[in-house]
Parts: C-alpha cells; sequence; structure tokens
C-alpha cells in the first residue's frame, strides 16, 4: 500500500507540473540546457533609454511582445505561458478547468508611466498638468480599461478565469520570497484537506525605467554593466548587486494520493516549508543572522529532516555584498564543517533576480536539478570571496547525487522563506 | 501546535481589535460614535470627490521613534497604528515570546506616489522637453529613495515587524477588498488545522489621495458632490474612499485561555468566492452560495456589511439583504467610507465589538434596509463584496 502521509499525519504534497520562463527562454528544457550550459540571459535594455542610468542591463524577456509595454501585461502574459506549461505536464481538469484555488506571487500592480502620460496628453493642456487635471479626465468611460488593468488583483483575476481555478484567487507579496510563498500556501491548502490540488504561479515582468530607478536609488544594483553577462556575481569577491530580471514559474501541486490515484507522473516533493519574519531593518537583515537560521530551522522541522540530510542548496545568492554574506552566516551556522562543502549555487548569476517569481522559478530549477541529477552552476565566479568559503559550484554545471534540495528566499520587508523539495516522499 | 487534518477543527477566538478610522481611534471612542451617528466627511477638500479624512492621532503613541514614522507613507504609519492598538487590546504587546511566533497576514495596497514629482515630469515632457533620457534624469534626481519602501505593498507588515516586533511570520495579500477578506479566511483555517495559534491580520488605508481616486476613477466608481449613506446613493451609485485601519488579533481558544486572555468573539467561518459577474444577479447568486456554506445561521442574527455604494454591486448585495429582511443590517460604508483592504477586517472588528458589547450599535441609513433592534445579538455574519471582483462572509459569534 502506498504511504500517502507523511510522519505528521499531513497529506504528503507532490509536484506534478512545471511551467518556466525566464531571460533565458521559455519551457523547462530551453531554461534547463541553457542553464546547465552556463549560459547567461542578461543583456543591455533595449526597452527603454537607458541614458543617464547607472545600470543599463538586465534579464528582460523580450521574447515576448507587448506593445505598448506594461510590466503588469507582460507578467501576466508569462504567468499564462508557464502555467499552460505547467498544467499541460500535469494533465489534470479540464481545458480551462482547474480542480482547485490559486496562488499567485505578483508584484504590487500599480498604474505605469504610459497611461500616466496618456491622461498627461488627454488633459490638452501644457502648463499645470497635476492630479487636479488628471483627475478631471479621469472618469466618463474612456480610460475604464485602466481600472481593471491597475487593479492589484487584476493578474489573479485573469488567471482564474482564463484556467478556471477554483474559489477566492490569492495575490500575494512577500517581496523577493513571494514565490516561496506561493508555493507554501499551496501547500498548506492540501494539507488541510481543502484541496487535492493547487496551482501556484509567481511572476515578475518589472523591468521598467521608474522600477529599475527604484532599486538604483536604494543601491542595491549591480553597476558593473559590460559586459552585462558578466554583471551578476553571486559569492563572488567582486560582487556588487543584484540584476533585475523578469520572469515566471507555475507549479501544479497535488495530494500524493491524488496525483497516484490518477496515474499522474511524480515530478518531486515539497517536504517541507519555513518562514520567518525579521524585525531589524527594511532592507538590510539582522546582523546576528537568527531570522535566516531561524528560517532554514522551520523548515527542517517542516520537512521532518536533519540538516545532513540535506544535499544541495539553491541560494536566494542574489549578488549583493549583504545578502551573500547574511546566506552564508546562515548556512555556516547551520551546517557547521559541512558548510564548506555541501553544494551551494545561485541561478541568479545567469536568470538574474526574477524579484516575486524567484521563489517558484528556483523551486523548478531545484526540482530539475534532482530530476536531472545535475546541478546548474554559479556564473562569474572568478574570485572568490574569503569570507564565504562555500562550494558555490563555480562556473560549469556538476553531476552529484542529489536527494533533498533547500532552496531559499529572501526579502525586503523582513521577509525569509525556505523549501525543502525532495524526489521522493520523505 | 499539530496539524489535525481530518480532525475536529480547532476553535477561533477574536482576542484583539486595533482600529484607527475617520471615526476615533480605539474601541470606547468607537462605540461612541457609532451610538451617536457620527460620520466625518470631507466634501471640500477633494472635490468634487468625497473623502471620510482619518480623525486626528498621535502616531507617536504606537510609533514612538520618529525615524520608524518618517519611512512609511501614510497608509503604513495608519496601519502600523492601529496594529499596535490590536497587540495592546490582546494584551501581547511587548510579549516578546508570543509575538515571535505571531503569524501576520496584511491585507495591502500601497503605491503611493510623489505627486509633485508626477507633475513636474508629466509638465515638463508637455513643453516639448523630453529628450531621451529625460524621465531617468527626473526619476533619479527626484524620487526619494525611501519612497520606494513606502510603495511596496509588504512593507507595512515590514513595518509591523519593526515597530511592534511581529515576526512569527509575515504574509501580504494583495487584491482590494478581497485581499481582507482572504487575510481573516486563511488566519483561520490554520488556526482550525493547527497550523498556527495565534495570528494578526489586517489592512489600512489613506484614502486622502489624489492617485488612488484616479484609479476609481477611471472606472467612475468615486462618490461625487454630495455625501448620501451606502444605500441611498441613487442608481449610479459610487464610493466614497475612507481613512483608517483596523487589525485583529485571533488565536486559538486553548492559547488564548492559556494565557488568560478575554475573548470578543468567536471567529467561526470564513469563506469566499469569485463570481464572474457576467449577468444581472451573478453577485446576489454568489451571495446566497456563501450564506449556505457559513453554517447554522439563526433567524436572530444581524449582518455588518462591507457594501461599498459602487453598482451593480450594492444593489445586488441589498437584494440579498431584502431577502433576509429580519436579520438587522448595517452597513459601515456609510459611517467610514470605503477603506478598501480594511472594510472586511472592520466589519469583523465591528461584529465583535458589538457581541462583547451585548447590543448591536444604531442604524444609520433610512433606505429601511437597516431596522433597529434591542436584542443582545448571538450570531453577526460579515459580508465583503468587492466593488468589481470577490465575495466574501465570515460568522462571528458570542462567547457566552
Amino acid at each position: 500500500m502506498t504511504v500517502t502521509h507523511d510522519k505528521f499525519g499531513r497529506p504528503i504534497v507532490v509536484v506534478t507540473g512545471m511551467g518556466v520562463v525566464t531571460s533565458l527562454g521559455a519551457g523547462k528544457a530551453d531554461n534547463w540546457a541553457k542553464l546547465t550550459a552556463g549560459e547567461s540571459g542578461i543583456r543591455t535594455i533595449t526597452r527603454f533609454p537607458i541614458d543617464g542610468l547607472k545600470t543599463t542591463m538586465a534579464g528582460t524577456v523580450d521574447f515576448v511582445p507587448v506593445e505598448p509595454f506594461s510590466s503588469t501585461v507582460l507578467g501576466e502574459k508569462l504567468a499564462d505561458i508557464a502555467t499552460e506549461e505547467a498544467i499541460a505536464q500535469a494533465g489534470i481538469g479540464r481545458k480551462g478547468d482547474f480542480p482547485g484555488p490559486l496562488f499567485l506571487a505578483v508584484a504590487p500592480v500599480e498604474l505605469e508611466w504610459l497611461p500616466r502620460q496618456e491622461l498627461a496628453r488627454a488633459t490638452g493642456a501644457n502648463t499645470a498638468i497635476d492630479y487636479d487635471a488628471l483627475l478631471r479626465v479621469s472618469g466618463g468611460g474612456r480610460f475604464t480599461q485602466y481600472h481593471h488593468r491597475f487593479l492589484f488583483g487584476s493578474v489573479a483575476d485573469h488567471l482564474a478565469e482564463t484556467f478556471g481555478t477554483k474559489g477566492s484567487p490569492i495575490s500575494l507579496s512577500t517581496a523577493c520570497a513571494s514565490g516561496a510563498s506561493a508555493i507554501q500556501l499551496g501547500v498548506e491548502a492540501i494539507r488541510r484537506g481543502e484541496a487535492d490540488a493547487a496551482l501556484c504561479v509567481a511572476t515578475d515582468g518589472s523591468v521598467n525605467a521608474e522600477a529599475l530607478i527604484r532599486f538604483s536609488l536604494l543601491s542595491a544594483l549591480s553597476t558593473q554593466n559590460d559586459p552585462p553577462q558578466a554583471s551578476a556575481k553571486p559569492f563572488a569577491k567582486n560582487r556588487d548587486g543584484f540584476v533585475m530580471a523578469e520572469g515566471a514559474g507555475a507549479l501544479v501541486l497535488e495530494s500524493y494520493e491524488s496525483a497516484v490515484a490518477r496515474g499522474a507522473a511524480i515530478l518531486g516533493v515539497v517536504a517541507g516549508c519555513g518562514e520567518l519574519a525579521d524585525s531589524f531593518h527594511r532592507t538590510r537583515s539582522s546582523p546576528d543572522g537568527k531570522p535566516i537560521i531561524g528560517c532554514i530551522k522551520k523548515t527542517l522541522a517542516d520537512a521532518g529532516l536533519g540538516v545532513e540530510q540535506i544535499d544541495y542548496i539553491n541560494a536566494h545568492g542574489t549578488g549583493t555584498p549583504e545578502n551573500d554574506k547574511m546566506e552564508y552566516n546562515g548556512i555556516s551556522a547551520m551546517f557547521g564543517e559541512r558548510a564548506s562543502t555541501i553544494p551551494v549555487s545561485s541561478n541568479k548569476s545567469m536568470v538574474g533576480h526574477t524579484l516575486s517569481a524567484a521563489g517558484a522559478v528556483e523551486a523548478i530549477f531545484s526540482l530539475l536539478t534532482l530530476e536531472h541529477q545535475r546541478i546548474p552552476p554559479t556564473i562569474n565566479y572568478d574570485v572568490p570571496d574569503p569570507a564565504i568559503p562555500l562550494d558555490v559550484v563555480p562556473n560549469k554545471a556538476r553531476d552529484a547525487r542529489v536527494t533533498a534540495v533547500m532552496s531559499n528566499s529572501f526579502g525586503f520587508g523582513g521577509q525569509n522563506a525556505s523549501l525543502i523539495l525532495t524526489r521522493e516522499p520523505v | 501546535m499539530a496539524e489535525t487534518s481530518h480532525k475536529q477543527p480547532v476553535e477561533a477566538w477574536i482576542t484583539g481589535i486595533g482600529l484607527a478610522t475617520s471615526l476615533a481611534e480605539g474601541l470606547d471612542a468607537h462605540w461612541d460614535a457609532l451610538a451617536q451617528r457620527r460620520v466625518n466627511v470631507d466634501t471640500t477638500g477633494f472635490a468634487p470627490y468625497i473623502v471620510h479624512p482619518l480623525a486626528p492621532l498621535s502616531f507617536d503613541k504606537q510609533i514612538p521613534k520618529k525615524g520608524d514614522q518618517r519611512q512609511m507613507e501614510a497608509w503604513q504609519r495608519i496601519g502600523t497604528y492601529a496594529a499596535g492598538l490590536a497587540l495592546e487590546s490582546a494584551g501581547i504587546k511587548g510579549d516578546t515570546e508570543i509575538l515571535s511566533r505571531t503569524d501576520m497576514i496584511v491585507a495591502a495596497g500601497g503605491g503611493e506616489r510623489d505627486l509633485a514629482v508626477d507633475s513636474a515630469v508629466l509638465n515638463s515632457e508637455a513643453q516639448g522637453d523630453s529628450p531621451a533620457g529625460a524621465l531617468n534624469d527626473r526619476l533619479m534626481n527626484d524620487l526619494r529613495p525611501t519612497l520606494f519602501l513606502a510603495q511596496l505593498s509588504n512593507l507595512l507588515a515590514g513595518n509591523i515587524a519593526i515597530v511592534h516586533g511581529v515576526t512569527g511570520s509575515s504574509r501580504t495579500f494583495m487584491g482590494e477588498e478581497e485581499a481582507g477578506v482572504d487575510a481573516a479566511r486563511i488566519a483561520l483555517a490554520r488556526i482550525a488545522a493547527g497550523q498556527s495559534d495565534i495570528a494578526l491580520i489586517g489592512a489600512a488605508q489613506n484614502g486622502e489621495r489624489k492617485d488612488l481616486l484616479m484609479l476609481y476613477e477611471f472606472g467612475d466608481f468615486n462618490l461625487k458632490d454630495n455625501y448620501a449613506p451606502v444605500f441611498s446613493r441613487g442608481p449610479k451609485g459610487g464610493f466614497a474612499l475612507g481613512s483608517g485601519g483596523a487589525f485583529l488579533v485571533i488565536e486559538s481558544k486553548a492559547h488564548a485561555q492559556a494565557r488568560g486572555a478575554k475573548p470578543f468573539a468567536r471567529l467561526t467561518n470564513v469563506v469566499a468566492d469569485m463570481s464572474r459577474r457576467r449577468a444581472p444577479g451573478d453577485i446576489t447568486a454568489s451571495i446566497d452560495k456563501l450564506w449556505a456554506q457559513l453554517g447554522p445561521v439563526h433567524d436572530k442574527a444581524a449582518i455588518i456589511t462591507g457594501a461599498t455604494g459602487a453598482e451593480p454591486a450594492t444593489s445586488e448585495e441589498a437584494a440579498f439583504l431584502r431577502a433576509h429582511a429580519d436579520h438587522p443590517a448595517r452597513a459601515t460604508g456609510t459611517a467610514f467610507g470605503h477603506i478598501m483592504e480594511a472594510q472586511f477586517p472592520l466589519g469583523i472588528a465591528l461584529a465583535a465589538l458589538s457581541l462583547s458589547r451585548g447590543a448591536l450599535f444604531p442604524a444609520n441609513d433610512t433606505s429601511g434596509l437597516e431596522i433597529e433592534t434591542a436584542n443582545a445579538p448571538d450570531q453577526i455574519v460579515v459580508i465583503g463584496a468587492g466593488h468589481w471582483r470577490g465575495e466574501g462572509m465570515a460568522l462571528v459569534e458570542a462567547i457566552r
């Protein structure tokens, strides 16, 4: 008889479908081939003028046309592509009729500059354009579509309608941990017995001028623009910031029982999830490392695994001086002597930081690592940082026996979330 | 704490309420204002739009560091303030041990603009003074770096963690009214299943914002020119944005009893759905369905609704209310305006407050949908139908 519940008596949660889009391409096959070949998707920005910017490169997804450009529309399209791939692989439900809830990690939606400029033109004025003037032309039905488009719930609304998910769809943001949080919400719903399946999607199409400038003003971005492919340098001594990027990841989660019953191929198991908030600072993590350590501990406890059972860490590894140091401290505190030998790599060295999507994109890459028994590298690792003595799988992919992966996600606002993914139920 | 899938759900109590709104701050002041049928409305400051401005509060009382206040925009200050009141009300403010395992779900908007910077950019572009990269220069020079942190949706939760030390977990839901419903729904589901022992949930809005008025003006949703109670706004309807924050501490009965906490009420159930709203009657049907899912509702149950005033949602909800005319109903939008993500947490807060005080506050609407009652309510149903999407409902019950 198949064991359908974990050692805590909860339904085991498995993954039966995955879809991914990044600056490397659309789909798992293309992404995996390029990721394990050590290719970078980072390029010089052509979407908008880069005059006067300190950072001029990003991991944009330019092969999905959006005209006129809108970050919200791009994010929605990327989510569509990833979700279609995931549902097709899972073979679940019927077209437009997904048998479970939607959990969507999405960048906070805001009215963008193009519509704002369109409104300014509609005022007919060329001086004294202020919000009173904009308000006078906003109503009357001319711009109704911008109300629907720029509601925070608009992307989830679209996905719920397109894929026929059930109930009230949840849009969430835990900043750069959002993708992991979406998966965690799905896992919890299945463990509660509320659903046999959940659709967890994370998407981000945020590379526009203002978003880039906002991160730039916080000195968070790499300014090593030339060549763009070499800008993202997680864990290297010469790292100087993260590289903004776009992408989406979608996962179909199911109870093991329901997946087995319908004969679905099982791609992996979400064995554990954990989160812990940091109250130290809005953009920096606590110098004592306790929140990151606590997050990892909670995740191990949730999975019922010991630290010795983890054999690869898919790092948050943004390439900011601060993140990589703090992440190392957390790993070092938890893994002790093994910290220098356990492989730890950062997908962000190649795809950049897909922000709200990162947690899901990297969970998918972690599951592909389990499937192929091959660890993607950390590229651009030419100058090791003596303060971070990790095996970062430098520059070249490596075959390895991997049974359990920990994937970390940390974000502004004190967000820490980790996942443990395994090939088989533990 | 152990998950109890397929076992008897754990009972959840509301043990803390924090309210800072256009009417008042704190529970006694709110109760008095409701008893007096007070409405705080500004018909001139944003004319022709009507807003419910925040009652004067001293932010120092809940956010002692000026540096913290400076790092926030108004919506975050209001929310952090109301969250502090909720923790105080639950008796856990400053209790590091409990706060370090308190799970937080904030329903948030965000995105406050710097109106002066936006206007300057638009004017210089209108004057043809916009070579490639002009927008970049303007934004690089004029945007305050800290504004970004005030725009990020998850930074209300981040500020609550920093100011009040709530660190068990931090999740932010987005999506207008339904985000507030889902925050309550997920927090309750986690407690009921043993996934969480204690949670802080809530939301806040600064309704005194022209950029926010603009988003809703695109859909002609704003109430203009003359103020009227929610159910008396005529065929076009409309909502008046309000400023305010509403936060709740919800915990398992066992957790509350172990620390000797006194409950306001029991949060028995929260249900939600999202109708596609294609045909007339779809919203009413969705609300009917939720009512049936809620569990046994007695004949004498009262209803507190977050009906926005926007059409057609408000008329469709009124049809539901007329079909349940024996249940005394109260629409929070009349006195508080529409505080969007916070409207549903506000409804639960007022339900819990009413149950704990053994009375429903007076009617404040002449449409006939709000009937007076002298009965002490045992049950209050909270309704939250979004102005555009989403329907939610909660059952809050007296603990006797």
